[in-house]
């Protein structure tokens, strides 16, 4: 029995070192410089065929058919600029934050409109306990109705919004990655609403992005695309130039 | 003839069976006793056992527990709502709409706004009242003790009940008379407010977002039909007209009917309950009376107050056929 225990655990150990070690050495460890307040940028790509976005049919409702009738409207899962840059990535510091940045809340106030049926933005990360608006530019009603996972710090709600109402002021009190958000009235309505601690970026139709505000330190940077999930960097920012942390997503 | 009988077989493989297997059971125990042991394997497989924790509610002057309603909740709530309150009880896979899931403390019928826990009473007046067009029955033989431990009890299934309180109730205003301007004014807003587009130009549930309605579990739901039913009919919520006011103001959480808290004001909102009521053809009521006064005939609405009205919605945003 005792010799069983120990063979046993001789060749766990060896297995656990040897996890470890090869984890370690496929992380990329990027050394850059910043000033006082660092950042990073980088590009988010898409390696391979992006898969086909499908056509949104708005027949059912005639003002949101007609402003789309030149330029129509597909589904916005996987979204890639003419330079193979993946658009919509949430970019956020998992890792390495200080309680003081991580605490830290901006006062920037974006905008959650409904416009044309879609939701502009498509994907937008917020601080906890951001205040963010909730618009309706179309000239019908909508219901923004997002749904957090049950029992966290967020919770569902639902509420109506005809046209012309004031923008509705809201925040969230949790991190989550990422909320979705959807509308009943018109059932091809899908976005997500990032809330995470700390400074955030989402990716432009190039797959580029900035994340500013950061003090010099060691952080692990994170990436979330809502069709391919999470990917992971070790960066470390310095004073001077900001720090890069480009990120390639596999097609499926 | 025969050197080896059927019986005498029989009890040859068993003889050598036996021994055989008791070996070989001992020998796999003595190699798999060690690593069990050293591992530490977690427990696996389904919750065997539920934590009653001492949740309480309140219901006037009575106070629920928890642990007293642990036989009836088996007994008569268990079959639908799951052991373990996240509604994968037994009957579950026939109904439609499903039970609601306990886990997730999202509950329709609400005094308080979209987002917040329901209230004591809100819950307690749901297992009485039972919900109209599912299988939810309606409690009412049940003593208030029994129903206030029910409440409590539903409340041991999510940590919601632990973290936050009930939100704050709606203030609804008395209900001014029923006359035809208060009906009309209803059905401008029932129009304004594209209440029409899921609930149908005649409130039949015919809207053209009515097909593709989900609740937030994924599963097609239907809008209220005002039109069906007759002198008894009830809502989901209710069938008083408190009841349909606080059904729209506060939104029914799960389902795909907003909150409109933001965007009626409270004598408004009565306007268009008494609108609401004419959908009801088949129902006797005060409602129906002033529009059968009027031979059925519902004004177009004058707002005296505003000198300035709203520009008319454009033609592609009005029901088509136009109400009543």
């Amino acid at each position: 029995m005792k010799a069983h225990y120990k063979r046993f655990a001789v060749i766990a150990c060896t297995l656990l070192m040897l996890g470890f070690g090869l984890l370690y050495s496929t992380r990329k460890t990027l050394n850059v410089s910043a000033a006082a307040t660092g950042g990073i940028t980088g590009t988010i790509k898409l390696d391979g065929t992006p898969p086909r976005q499908k056509p949104i049919d708005m027949a059912k409702e005639p003002n949101c058919a007609k402003a789309h009738a030149s330029n129509p409207v597909t589904t916005e899962a996987v979204v890639v600029g003419p330079k193979g840059g993946l658009k919509w990535v949430v970019v956020y510091i998992s890792e390495g934050l200080d309680a003081a940045t991580a605490s830290q809340v901006p006062s920037v106030k974006p905008t959650w409109d409904q416009k044309g049926c879609q939701y502009i933005p498509h994907v937008m990360s917020l601080d906890v306990n951001q205040h963010f608006e909730v618009a309706n530019s179309d000239p019908h009603s909508h219901n923004i109705h997002p749904m957090p996972k049950p029992n966290g710090a967020n919770h569902e709600w639902n509420r109506s919004q005809p046209p012309g109402t004031p923008p509705f002021d809201q925040v969230w009190a949790g991190e989550e990655i990422a909320i979705p958000v959807k509308c009943n009235i018109h059932p091809w309505m899908h976005g997500y609403m990032a809330v995470v601690k700390g400074p955030t970026a989402v990716t432009d139709e190039n797959g580029s992005y900035t994340i500013n505000n950061l003090p010099p330190g060691n952080y692990t940077v994170t990436a979330w695309q809502e069709e391919y999930g999470r990917q992971s960097l070790k960066v470390t920012v310095a004073a001077g130039k900001p720090a890069t942390a480009d990120f390639t997503y596999k097609a499926k | 003839m025969n050197s080896l009988k059927p019986t005498r077989f029989i009890s040859a493989i068993l003889f050598t069976a036996i021994p055989i297997s008791a070996i070989l059971g001992l020998v796999f125990a003595a190699a798999f006793a060690a690593p069990a042991s050293a591992q530490d394997v977690p427990e696996l497989g389904p919750k065997t056992h539920i934590v009653i924790k001492p949740m309480e509610s309140h219901i006037g002057n009575v106070t629920g527990h928890a642990a007293a309603a642990k036989s009836d909740y088996r007994r008569y709530c268990a079959g639908c709502h799951g052991d373990f309150g996240d509604s994968n009880g037994e009957n579950t896979v026939w109904l439609d709409p499903k039970p609601r899931d306990f886990t997730i403390a999202t509950f329709k019928c609400r005094s308080t706004p979209t987002g917040t826990l329901p209230t004591d009473e809100d819950l307690f007046n749901t297992i009485g009242r039972g919900l109209t067009n599912s299988n939810m029955p309606i409690w009412n033989h049940f003593t208030r003790q029994q129903r206030a431990d029910l409440v409590a009890y539903i409340k041991i299934f999510s940590p919601r009940w632990e973290k936050e309180k009930a939100g704050e109730p709606i203030k609804i205003p008395d209900e001014p008379p029923v006359t035809m301007e208060s009906i009309a004014h209803g059905k401008a807003l029932f129009t304004k407010l594209e209440c029409w587009k899921c609930h149908g130009p005649h409130g039949e549930g015919d809207g053209p977002s009515a097909a593709t309605l989900t609740d937030s579990k994924d599963n097609p739901i239907r809008p209220y039909n005002f039109a069906a039913g007759g002198n008894d009919s009830r809502f989901k919520c209710g069938n008083t007209n408190q009841d349909i006011y606080k059904i729209f103001m506060t939104g029914v959480d799960g389902t795909p009917m907003p909150s409109f808290a933001d965007v009626i004001q409270p004598n408004d909102a009565w306007d268009l309950v008494h609108f609401l009521r004419t959908l009801q053809v088949n129902r006797h009521g005060k409602e129906n009376e002033v529009l059968s006064a009027a031979h059925g005939v519902i004004p177009p609405y004058v707002d005296k107050q505003n000198t300035n009205p709203a520009p008319a919605a454009p033609a592609e945003n009005k029901p088509p056929g136009g109400g009543n």
